[in-house]
């Protein structure tokens, strides 16, 4: 059945990426506060995640180039998008906020260049994946919601 | 609203949420109403004062994030402790033992760690609870009827809630009895303070903090203040946990006036001439009694001239309002009390600024403006702490006073002028100065610059245009959510009428307010109107605030110290 397919498909990403830890969690937490009266509320919040998080990572960015070597407000923002990571459980893109923060702390330039880099392709990876996902779920049809995956 | 069912569990339970991050924002609201609490969010601290003050008796708990850009999240707990003095959760990503204490210092009821779960948002009732049980407690230590007034009318508004197990309404229900015959023989004398907390009115902190500056700062203590203050109703626990707030909050503003003077680098102002003083001056005085409604009238006075003072606030970061001890600490800070805060105490001692850092610079009327502050109050201007320089890059507006110039600055603002214009002053200063030093100053305040009249100078346009994009959003981002009406749109015109009010403040009440429009200003910047129902003494100037000093302040070894002065207020605050 094509709605099975799509379900399965849908159910298989999200497994993904739980086994390979872009997601954690607290993604769950989110799934489980959709309910009828938020009938798409993990989309939404997944979304609003990843519109704001890219006004974070620019506000890096341009600090990055404007404030070179300016550990402490580097590392602010990141601290602010850290927590916004933590958010939707985005697990890698939180570890790399954290590997940049230990770069701040050491006042390794460069480091923190890496790590951002690296930032900037998962939150791009994360971003296409879920997206991804979420048509899926649409594709499968309007009664199905996301659920765990058994035994996951 | 609330009812509470046979398990007495308080649903509609209404939760101020205050996070600038939008995602987290929309997880708690939804977290928090499936808990089947009453959700109110807000994007900015700011905002979230405003709401507050409005409603002050709307809201039960807040929770807050710690790290926020307009306003450093204790900062918020220390504000909300003593104006509200509602319980207050803090939130963060960072668990470092570190942050979290100074969250208990500053009164917090608890710190959680992000992601939050939802069965720890489950159990914030206890905190209303627990702090409920402790203000019966305070009351019923008190011998006054007004006091027990004021916890009948508590008990009365919980139980309607149904907020309260059925058992602990009975308890209540009880003393409330036992009391009644009092009440009522006391009829007359009648609870100045109907409501259920004692709330430091603007006037109440002005004979507060003329009291505390009449006995001497160094000799002061809760009976001998209540005994000055002479206000009826008050009691000494209430005065007792008002100065622990109040010192805290000096201490704080001690500190970072300490910061700024060692970090901080002196910056050129343009300064307006003795004629902007003038003018200010005037502007100020045409508005009397507008009362506190009228604050958004002063504003708009204000604003034409804020760009004269802006410079010169920078300059002159007044730090503690009242005596601070000098720098070498005093034990001024206490933990917060969570009682109440008038906005007007430290008006009062601020107007005391000895601090005045000199700074020659300073636009005469910023002089002016400050040096009107002479509130009814008598305090000798000399009092205070003298600072060698100040720093401009912060005019937090919890210390506004530190943006008061020295009384005896070049431009000798005659008593006769009003206090109004003084936070306004200081507002516009602050965020000129924070234009200036950094790019990336609030979006708020820079939309709140943008809307500010033509006084404002090219430094302001600059940085207002570099900004603009991240003003439209954070005004998006208050639209999506906060769910205070008007607020976001109302932005930049409320600024302005923030702006006019303050002048019209010129009559008693403006001038203990003083320091609160100082104070207040800050926030009006953000785009707010002000609520300067009086209290805004405690607005924040941390839209000012410089992102990197955030998290300087608080580091006071001293202050846990000094929380042990007041042992009968320290079970209240850490209650």
């Amino acid at each position: 059945m094509e709605c099975y397919n799509l379900q399965r498909q849908a159910a298989c990403l999200k497994r993904s990426l739980f086994d390979q830890g872009y997601l954690d969690e607290q993604f769950y937490q989110i799934e489980d506060l959709q309910d009828e009266a938020s009938p798409n509320f993990t989309e939404e919040v997944v979304s609003l995640f990843f519109k704001d998080s890219a006004r974070l990572m620019t506000n890096i960015e341009q600090a990055m180039e404007k404030n070179p070597r300016d550990f402490n407000r580097w590392d602010a923002h990141m601290q602010q998008l850290k927590g916004s990571c933590s958010s939707i459980g985005a697990s890698r893109m939180k570890n790399e906020c954290a590997s940049f923060r230990n770069s701040c702390r050491d006042e390794n330039a460069e480091g923190c260049m890496r790590s951002f880099q690296k930032l900037k392709r998962e939150h791009g990876v994360l971003r296409q994946k879920l997206e991804s996902y979420f048509q899926l779920l649409r594709q499968a049809g309007p009664f199905e919601t996301a659920t765990r995956p058994g035994g996951a | 609203m609330a009812l509470a069912d046979a398990t007495g569990f308080p649903y509609g339970l209404r939760v101020l949420v205050v996070d600038d991050d939008p995602t987290w924002l929309k997880i708690l609201e939804k977290m928090l109403r499936k808990c089947s609490y009453e959700v109110t969010t807000c994007g900015l601290a700011s905002v979230a004062l405003q709401i507050l003050r409005e409603r002050r008796n709307k809201f039960d708990i807040v929770i807050s994030d710690v790290n926020m850009p307009d306003m450093d999240g204790f900062r918020l707990l220390e504000h909300i402790g003593l104006e509200m003095d509602l319980p207050v959760i803090m939130m963060s990503i960072d668990g470092e033992t570190s942050r979290v204490m100074k969250g208990v210092q500053h009164g917090a009821c608890d710190y959680l760690l992000k992601p939050v779960r939802m069965k720890e948002l489950r159990n914030i009732w206890q905190h209303v609870y627990r702090k409920k049980m402790h203000e019966v407690k305070e009351i019923e230590g008190n011998d006054s009827c007004d006091d027990l007034q004021i916890f009948r009318n508590g008990c009365e508004g919980l139980e309607e809630r149904g907020l309260f197990m059925r058992a602990e309404s009975d308890t209540m229900r009880k003393r409330k009895d036992v009391d009644k015959d009092h009440i009522d023989q006391d009829s007359s004398d009648g609870a100045t303070v109907k409501k259920a907390r004692v709330v430091w009115s603007v006037d109440l902190h002005q004979k507060f903090v003329n009291a505390v500056n009449q006995i001497g700062f160094d000799k002061v203590g809760p009976k001998k203040i209540l005994d000055l203050m002479n206000v009826p109703g008050l009691t000494r626990e209430n005065v007792a946990s008002h100065l622990q707030k109040y010192r805290l909050y000096l201490s704080r503003l001690q500190k970072q006036n300490e910061e700024r003077i060692m970090g901080a680098a002196r910056q050129d102002f343009s300064h307006k001439g003795p004629s902007d003083n003038l003018n200010l001056r005037n502007s100020f005085q045409e508005q009397p009694g507008n009362g506190a409604s009228g604050f958004q009238h002063s504003s708009q006075k204000i604003q034409a001239q804020n760009n004269m003072l802006d410079p010169h606030l920078e300059d002159t970061k007044i730090v503690v309002p009242l005596k601070v001890p000098d720098k070498s600490g005093t034990p001024v800070s206490d933990v917060i009390d969570p009682q109440n805060a008038t906005s007007a105490s430290p008006l009062g001692g601020v107007l005391s600024f000895e601090r005045m850092p000199l700074n020659q610079d300073r636009k005469p009327s910023e002089t002016m403006i400050l040096e009107c502050q002479s509130w009814s109050g008598s305090v000798p201007p000399k009092q205070f702490m003298q600072y060698p320089k100040h720093n401009h890059e912060r005019c937090d507006l919890l210390g506004d006073y530190s943006c008061l110039p020295k009384p005896y600055l070049e431009h000798p603002i005659t008593p006769g002028h009003l206090y109004a214009p003084s936070p306004l002053v200081s507002m516009s200063c602050s965020m000129e100065g924070d234009l200036r030093d950094f790019s990336d100053v609030k979006p708020d305040l820079l939309g709140c610059m943008k809307s500010l009249s033509p006084a404002l100078t090219c430094t302001v346009d600059s940085v207002s245009a570099q900004l603009s994009d991240s003003v439209v959003t954070s005004t998006n981002s208050d639209q999506k959510f906060s769910s205070v009406e008007g607020l976001s749109s109302g932005k930049d015109c409320h600024f302005d009428q923030a702006r006019n009010q303050a002048p019209s403040l010129i009559s008693e009440e403006a001038s203990t307010i003083c320091g609160t429009d100082l104070a207040c200003l800050p926030d009006d910047l953000s785009g707010y109107q002000l609520g300067l129902n009086g209290i805004d003494l405690f607005q924040c100037n941390d839209a000012m605030m410089l992102h990197g000093l955030q998290n300087n302040w608080y580091d006071d070894p001293e202050l846990s110290s000094e929380i042990m002065e007041f042992p009968l207020l320290d079970g209240c605050l850490f209650a």
